[in-house]
């Protein structure tokens, strides 16, 4: 293992020391309980935002946390969900007595402790509605297993549903356009090599020079298949016609196209995916309104991408377009 | 009578069995996990073994506590789980200082039913309630013989119950994105909860 650390234990404290110093202007952080807040938090009569997951996927939730998008975010051990005590102490802090809204992906451990947290933050007074996303195309059959992966369209959820919130709107109606983006988004993923937990020191999967695994989800976990490695042209078609016939996208709609990377492929790399999903998209008549190319929900240093397709009509694009202020994501302000 | 006082043997016991298997657990884990089963476990159980360092006059208060911390301090879903089986064990067992045979057993279903709500696992899913429905079941048949008989049947079946995960296939969890491939490897929670009834053959009444 070659990673730019102390002591494996360390990674997640250390690494939000730094976060916070580097951002200390927009952000503050409770490390007792390792909570990024935004600085101002509360603020009265806004619905808060709470999000929080397993540390390795930076900069979401944490770079995330600023005006226009989430208020907090609980940072767990790397790819291992926070706990209830993080996620109550954040609900608590944000609550501006408009109620506070939990995002969680849609993985067993993020769904419990959320769950728990919920129900004793409802005992403590606080209106608490939570949305799960489960936007992951690469799990076919929601019977067999825990359900598809809450993945891509997290980000774009965090800041259309921040900016909702910002705007005033009441609790409801900001849960309300959360479910909208997750019911109206799709991804899928695929990876060129595997990652390596600090704690674990060694690499979660082995996959071979010439192989890549499609269909992978955001810890390593595998995916549908292990294909020989293929060109761009190959991997995006790959990626992209799943997508568009899950939900499906059809011909005259209007999306937001996001081509995310995994931690450890280059933006030159990703530009030229991006390429070749919008070639995809104008072949298949689906319009792109607005897109985001970038590394924003990773898997530590794993090289691979993953393609985030959300319909979207003017009230979602109002909202993305919105000003966002925050570490990972900023325009209009 | 099972009261505070086996309630603490068991647990201290737990958390060293947990952390001579923590190895092995977090092996089972990586398998068809994430690798992390047998590191939260032993971070949780050592949290409660801090915990019993204040003194506990009631079962429930003592158990309601254990349960707290595992939630506070395990993350992934293990903690949720093994948290609410002990917050719903104490709950059933409010107000009694000497359980009964009988007691114990409704307050154990009761914990088990605390599971079944947080994860929704049916049996044959490939999680802890594989190893936790046959060892109810064993129990209250051998209650008549008394806690210690029909904790050591408990105990018994619950090894079966672990040892049957292995051929299925995965239907909850990080493991269920695995499909077929999840067969052939026994689940990590039905180990940990093997282990924790097995403890408590050792340690109750």
């Amino acid at each position: 293992m070659k990673k730019l650390i102390n002591d494996p234990a360390d990674v997640v404290s250390e690494a939000l020391l730094g976060f916070e110093a580097a951002h200390g202007d927009r952000v503050r952080v409770d490390h007792a309980n390792k909570v990024v807040y935004r600085k101002d938090a509360p603020r009265p009569g806004k619905v808060g935002l709470v999000s929080g997951g397993g540390s390795g996927h930076e900069p979401m939730h944490g770079g995330f946390v600023g005006l226009g998008m989430l208020d907090a975010a609980c940072a767990g051990e790397v790819f291992t969900s926070p706990v209830p005590d993080q996620m109550m102490a954040a609900t608590g802090e944000v609550d501006g007595g408009a109620g506070v809204l939990h995002i969680v992906k849609n993985y067993t451990g993020d769904v419990m402790n959320f769950e728990m947290a919920a129900e004793l933050a409802a005992d403590s007074g606080t209106e608490v509605v939570s949305v799960v996303t489960n936007d992951d195309v690469a799990v076919q059959d929601s019977l067999y297993t825990a359900g598809r992966r809450g993945v891509g369209v997290t980000v774009l959820l965090e800041k259309i549903a921040g900016a909702a919130a910002e705007q005033g709107r009441s609790l409801a109606e900001v849960a309300d356009v959360a479910r909208k983006v997750n019911d109206n988004g799709r991804s899928m993923g695929m990876a060129l090599t595997s990652c390596t937990v600090p704690a674990a020191g060694k690499p979660t999967f082995d996959l071979a020079e010439d192989e890549m695994e499609l269909g992978i989800g955001i810890h390593g976990e595998p995916g549908r298949q292990r294909l020989p490695l293929a060109p761009a042209k190959d991997v995006a078609a790959l990626l992209v016609e799943p997508v568009l016939s899950d939900l499906p996208f059809r011909s005259g709609d209007a999306v937001v196209a996001f081509v995310n990377g995994m931690g450890g492929t280059p933006l030159i790399e990703l530009y030229l995916m991006y390429h070749e999903v919008r070639q995809l998209l104008d072949r298949a008549g689906v319009s792109v309104a607005r897109s985001l190319v970038g590394s924003y929900i990773t898997s530590l240093e794993m090289a691979g991408c993953s393609v985030t397709l959300l319909k979207a009509d003017d009230d979602l694009l109002r909202l993305w377009d919105a000003p966002v202020n925050t570490p990972g994501l900023r325009w209009g302000v | 009578m099972t009261d505070v006082e086996s309630l603490t043997r068991w647990l201290r016991d737990y958390a060293s069995v947990v952390h001579e298997n923590a190895g092995l657990l977090t092996e089972l884990d990586a398998a068809i996990g994430d690798a992390d089963h047998g590191v939260n476990m032993d971070r949780g159980m050592t949290a409660v073994v801090a915990a019993l360092e204040i003194r506990f006059d009631t079962p429930d208060a003592l158990l309601k506590k254990a349960g707290m911390t595992l939630v506070s301090t395990v993350g992934g879903a293990s903690g949720p789980l093994y948290g609410t089986f002990f917050l719903r064990f104490g709950t059933a067992l409010a107000g009694v200082t000497s359980i009964g045979t009988e007691d114990l057993g409704k307050a154990l279903r009761a914990g088990v039913e605390g599971i079944v709500a947080r994860g929704k696992a049916v049996l044959g899913d490939k999680t802890m309630y594989d190893a936790w429905a046959p060892a109810l079941e064993a129990y209250d048949a051998a209650a008549a013989d008394g806690t210690g008989p029909a904790i050591a049947a408990a105990a018994e079946a619950a090894a079966k119950g672990r040892d049957s995960t292995i051929p299925l296939v995965a239907r909850k969890g990080r493991a269920s994105y695995l499909g077929e491939r999840s067969a052939g490897h026994q689940d990590p929670g039905a180990t940990s909860t093997a282990l924790l009834l097995d403890s408590a053959a050792r340690t109750l009444p």
